[in-house]
């Protein structure tokens, strides 16, 4: 079972990023979460490879991304610009954002609903 | 006048003086950042090294595309999308023209695109823009690479991971300027410049 938005976290580190994962299941059990943090080599940071291919294992077209530092969002800028998904990023603050995302998704709201809702975490 | 000879020189210079200055660049950013820039950069370079060493493209936009692959999927960190961008920009602006202002400039929209960071900020476009002017003048100096470093001592950081130190970043230079320093250094050293 799937929903029409997928969700992507985002993370300098793999335990952050599984972390919030974890929390987003329990509200959005039928909600695709996938990750994406650290470093190809297992390091802290993120990586555009590593981004890029999570982004194109979705099946779902449309995916909600979250991410937690800066450097997380020029690499993720620059896996959207060469994916054939469609996505969208929110500069929300990262736990709180992908929560509420994660929530709004299982609930079959819209996406008008989803970004009212996250306009006012945004924090970057 | 950028061509693929002085490009692999440039490039095999640059990548020599970041191995060299791993640990110092790692120094420069522990102070104001997450201490990884040294490390991030050489594994960069070291990637570059063997790219270049491979397979050679013949022409500028493919070598300067190469490059700039290379960096966004090796370097991580901040400076791997700034770079790449930078020499991803750079190669899209190849294939018009092979002068090095119009070049660079391109590759400093690039960096400013990516990370919409802008003068004064302590980030490396506060190195790229006064090289980008002054190569555009043809009075490019190594003094002026050098200086341009040094005048990131006393900005405070707004943009980067040296901003959520506010005022405690002023004081400590700027280690993405410092690593650009070296790749302008090296582009007077290879011949990519010349007035």
């Amino acid at each position: 079972m799937s929903k029409e938005y997928g969700i992507l976290l985002i993370s300098h580190v793999e335990g952050l990023a599984t972390g919030v994962a974890t929390l987003l299941n329990e509200v959005a059990s039928e909600v695709t979460i996938k990750t994406a943090a650290g470093t190809s080599e297992g390091e802290i940071g993120t990586s555009f490879d590593k981004i890029q291919e999570t982004l194109e294992s979705f099946k779902e077209d449309t995916v909600l991304a979250f991410y937690d530092l800066g450097s997380a969002k020029m690499n993720l800028e620059l896996a959207i610009e060469v994916s054939d998904k469609e996505v969208t990023f929110y500069d929300t603050a990262f736990v709180e954002g992908a929560y509420t995302a994660a929530a709004l998704v299982q609930a079959d709201a819209s996406i008008e609903a989803i970004e009212e809702q996250l306009m006012s975490l945004k924090i970057k | 006048m950028v061509s693929v000879e002085n490009t692999k020189k440039w490039l095999s210079l640059f990548t020599t003086q970041l191995i060299e200055n791993k640990q110092y660049l790692s120094e420069l950013d522990t102070v104001i950042g997450d201490g990884d820039h040294g490390n991030n950069m050489a594994r960069g370079a070291t990637a570059l090294n063997e790219a270049l060493d491979s397979k050679i493209p013949e022409d500028i936009p493919s070598l300067l595309k190469l490059i700039g692959m290379t960096l966004v999927s090796k370097v991580g960190g901040a400076s791997g999308p700034l770079y790449g961008s930078a020499f991803i920009s750079m190669a899209k602006a190849s294939q018009e023209s092979t002068d090095l202002s119009v070049l660079l400039e391109a590759g400093l929209d690039g960096i400013q695109k990516r990370g919409k960071a802008t003068a004064g900020e302590k980030t490396m476009v506060d190195e790229w823009i006064p090289v980008v002017e002054a190569v555009k003048e043809k009075n490019l100096t190594v003094d002026l690479i050098e200086d341009s470093v040094q005048k990131t001592k006393d900005m405070k950081a707004t943009k980067g991971r040296a901003s959520y130190l506010g005022d405690r970043s002023i004081g400590h230079i700027d280690p993405g300027a410092m690593s650009s320093s070296y790749l302008f250094k090296t582009m007077i050293e290879a011949g990519v410049y010349s007035e």
